[in-house]
């Protein structure tokens, strides 16, 4: 079993990476790109759990450590290997 | 006298700095206490030095935040003793929910080691007793994760409560890294906890060009 866990800013909470990321692409030519999101990706592996544990286990990780409650958002998801 | 703990992370780099200006401050004692331990309850104040605990791995004092020291810190907090991170400390800090809000990457993401002026908030502060409103200190930042950042529901909490302990002057440029309202320094509802970006530590010898920082120290031991 694997999480696979997404972690970006907060709507309102600046970016500076993203900002910093979105101005280096319109520079090397691709203007088409509005914004970007510069956030984490974690992944996880379990053994011995059901699906719906490991998504509690990921969820309880996510809110006591991975992501930050004051700035960040995250979501994930729990595949099969 | 004031006994005082100066912990010490995996990382730590300012433990010996604020060690030695308590170490010679009059009426004040000092120890290191290593991270490990869980009894803090000897101490009448605790120092949380500025430094790369954990490596900054994940966020900033995100890890150090679950050291088997901090339990203590949060009963001493809850006790009331003055409690003051410094840099990482006060990362730590907010990590650990004893103060609010967050610190993020500098507005240019840039590694910020410079002089900078305070202005001198709240003065209704155990660390802020001995200076006056407005009083202008200078010390030094050393930080990439600096920039203060809160809900605005936060921000207007810590206004109207006045525990703003230091913003960044409008001289020399200013706000260096972006932080909300020019944050600093902010202090708990309670009032007994400090954290602040800039080090006082690094800025209480005349042979390190400012003694502004003492005052701070100097206040906790009253």
């Amino acid at each position: 079993m694997k999480a696979k866990i997404y972690i970006t800013y907060k709507d309102g909470i600046l970016d500076p990476q993203g900002n910093t990321v979105s101005k280096a692409l319109v520079n090397i030519g691709l203007e088409k790109v509005d914004s970007v999101l510069y956030g984490k990706y974690i992944e996880m592996t379990f053994s011995g759990v059901t699906k719906e544990e490991a998504e509690e286990l990921t969820d309880q990780a996510c809110r006591k450590l991975l992501a930050n409650h004051n700035t960040e958002k995250y979501r994930f998801e729990v595949v099969a290997e | 006298m004031i006994r005082f703990a100066v912990l010490v992370f995996p990382g730590s780099n300012c433990d010996h700095d604020a060690y030695i200006v308590l170490k010679n401050l009059p009426h004040s004692t000092v120890d290191f206490v290593w991270h490990k331990e869980r009894d803090l309850s000897r101490y009448d104040a605790i120092v949380i030095p500025g430094g790369f605990s954990y490596g900054d791995y994940l966020r900033a004092g995100a890890i150090a935040r679950f050291s088997p020291i901090m339990e203590a810190v949060v009963v001493a907090a809850n006790r009331g003793k003055p409690i003051i991170g410094i840099c990482n400390g006060f990362q730590i800090l907010v990590e650990a929910d004893l103060l609010p809000g967050a610190l993020i990457a500098n507005k240019d993401l840039k590694f910020l080691s410079q002089s900078v002026t305070l202005k001198t908030g709240t003065v209704n502060s155990v660390f802020t007793r001995k200076l006056t409103p407005g009083q202008q200190l200078t010390m030094p930042i050393a930080h990439k994760q600096g920039n203060y950042s809160a809900h605005p529901d936060t921000l207007k909490q810590l206004q109207d409560d006045d525990r703003i302990a230091f913003t960044y002057a409008p001289v020399n440029g200013g706000n260096p890294n972006g932080s909300a309202m020019d944050i600093a320094g902010i202090i708990s509802e309670k009032r007994n906890v400090l954290g602040m970006m800039p080090h006082p530590e690094r800025a209480s010898d005349p042979l390190l060009g400012s003694v502004d920082g003492r005052s701070i120290f100097e206040s906790i031991i009253g």
